[in-house]
């Protein structure tokens, strides 16, 4: 991945987690605002395949644009060598990942835990 | 202020060292430049600094000068001393040698790496190139060209501090004046210097080098516009002329 790559993923992303972060926030001020408890909310959020891309795409979206960030940080604050933030950051994004789909999976299915 | 006297400040000693305070008289018309001058000339000949012109044309004689980066010789006592203070320093992000002298080695070999040369395409027998003024990219090329390297903005740039590998705000705003040359001959290859890491994509576009160079460039606005050719060209939308 070159470093323009990155430059270009980040930027576009950003652009797509801007408009999808408007779209989260005005949706948990009005259902919470409505007085939804979580049960009404899961029950309206399962197996809505909208929702679930929605936020999957978000997910994704997150997972590219947090560690490019993060990378930039540490290259800029820390001494630490170019691979080692390399890897560490593919394991942030893979962790982003992981956490993220698996509450995307949740809220599709519909469990409270 | 004719009468009074200043308290100068001035680092002594190389990467080690300390302030140490001379009193000058503080004269009408001073510039920085004239204060250093005066108290090697008539307190300290060991006193080590450069200038060469005296009229900003050059730009050898930069220094830190109460905290922040400027052309001494066009920089008037009046206007920086505070109560009649001045602490002058070597330039930052640069090592320094003795005294107020740094080592500009690393700017300009930054300039090179950036692909500062130009490469022209033309013999003798082609007819010169029509360059106009009402093309965008000389326009682009004009508003970067009067650059001094007097290396004010790397040294203001806290970008430069933290990433040795960043190219900086000098040698960006020279790639992008040449890639808006139309007579140059590697565009793309420039482009991918200042596309790869340490090139534009590392700047923070918060203007700390535009705010600071004394001839009143933009290396921000250069810079802006060589992401903005990063990103069309990644994306495949560059035409030929991949600054426009
Ligand atoms: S705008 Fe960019 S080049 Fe200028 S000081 Fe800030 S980070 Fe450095
Ligand atoms: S851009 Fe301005 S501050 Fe930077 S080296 Fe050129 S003249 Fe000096
Ligand atoms: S001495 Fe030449 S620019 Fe100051």
């Amino acid at each position: 991945m070159t470093e323009a790559r990155l430059f270009v993923l980040q930027r576009l992303t950003a652009v797509l987690l801007a408009v999808m972060v408007m779209v989260h926030i005005i949706v948990i001020v009005y259902a919470s605002g409505g007085g939804l408890s979580a049960a009404e909310i899961l029950g309206r959020t399962r197996g809505n395949f909208g929702w679930a891309l929605f936020y999957q795409t978000f997910v994704i979206a997150a997972a590219i644009h947090a560690p490019i960030g993060l990378r930039n940080v540490l290259i800029e604050w820390t001494r630490l060598s170019r691979q080692f933030i390399d890897i560490a950051m593919l394991l942030f994004a893979g962790l982003l990942l992981f956490l993220g789909s698996r509450a995307v999976v949740a809220v599709f299915v519909g469990y409270m835990s | 202020m004719s009468d009074g006297q200043l308290q100068v400040h001035v680092w002594r000693g190389g990467e080690k060292g300390a302030l140490k305070t001379y009193s000058v008289s503080a004269r009408d018309n001073q510039t920085v430049l004239d204060v250093v001058t005066e108290i090697q000339q008539r307190i300290d000949p060991t006193l080590s600094y450069r200038f060469a012109c005296r009229v900003g044309v050059c730009g050898s004689c930069a220094m830190t000068v109460n905290g922040r980066p400027r052309w001494t010789c066009r920089t008037h006592v009046t206007r920086v001393a505070i109560n009649s203070e001045l602490t002058i320093e070597p330039l930052r992000n640069l090592p320094h040698i003795k005294d107020l002298i740094t080592d500009m080695a690393p700017f300009f070999e930054k300039w090179q790496r950036a692909g500062g040369v130009f490469e022209g395409t033309a013999t003798r027998h082609d007819p010169p190139a029509s360059v106009t003024h009402e093309d965008r990219q000389r326009r682009n090329a004009d508003a970067g060209i009067e650059c001094i390297n007097c290396a004010v903005c790397y040294s203001a740039c806290d970008v430069a501090g933290w990433n040795k590998d960043y190219l900086g705000p000098a040698a960006l705003n020279r790639a992008w004046t040449l890639l808006n040359d139309c007579r140059h001959g590697d565009h793309r290859g420039l482009l991918a210097v200042v596309s790869a890491a340490g090139g534009c994509s590392s700047c923070h576009t918060q203007g700390r080098c535009t705010e600071a160079c004394p001839v009143e460039l933009s290396p921000t606005r250069s810079i802006a516009g060589l992401k903005r050719a990063t990103l069309l060209n990644t994306l495949g939308l560059a035409t030929d002329k991949v600054a426009s």
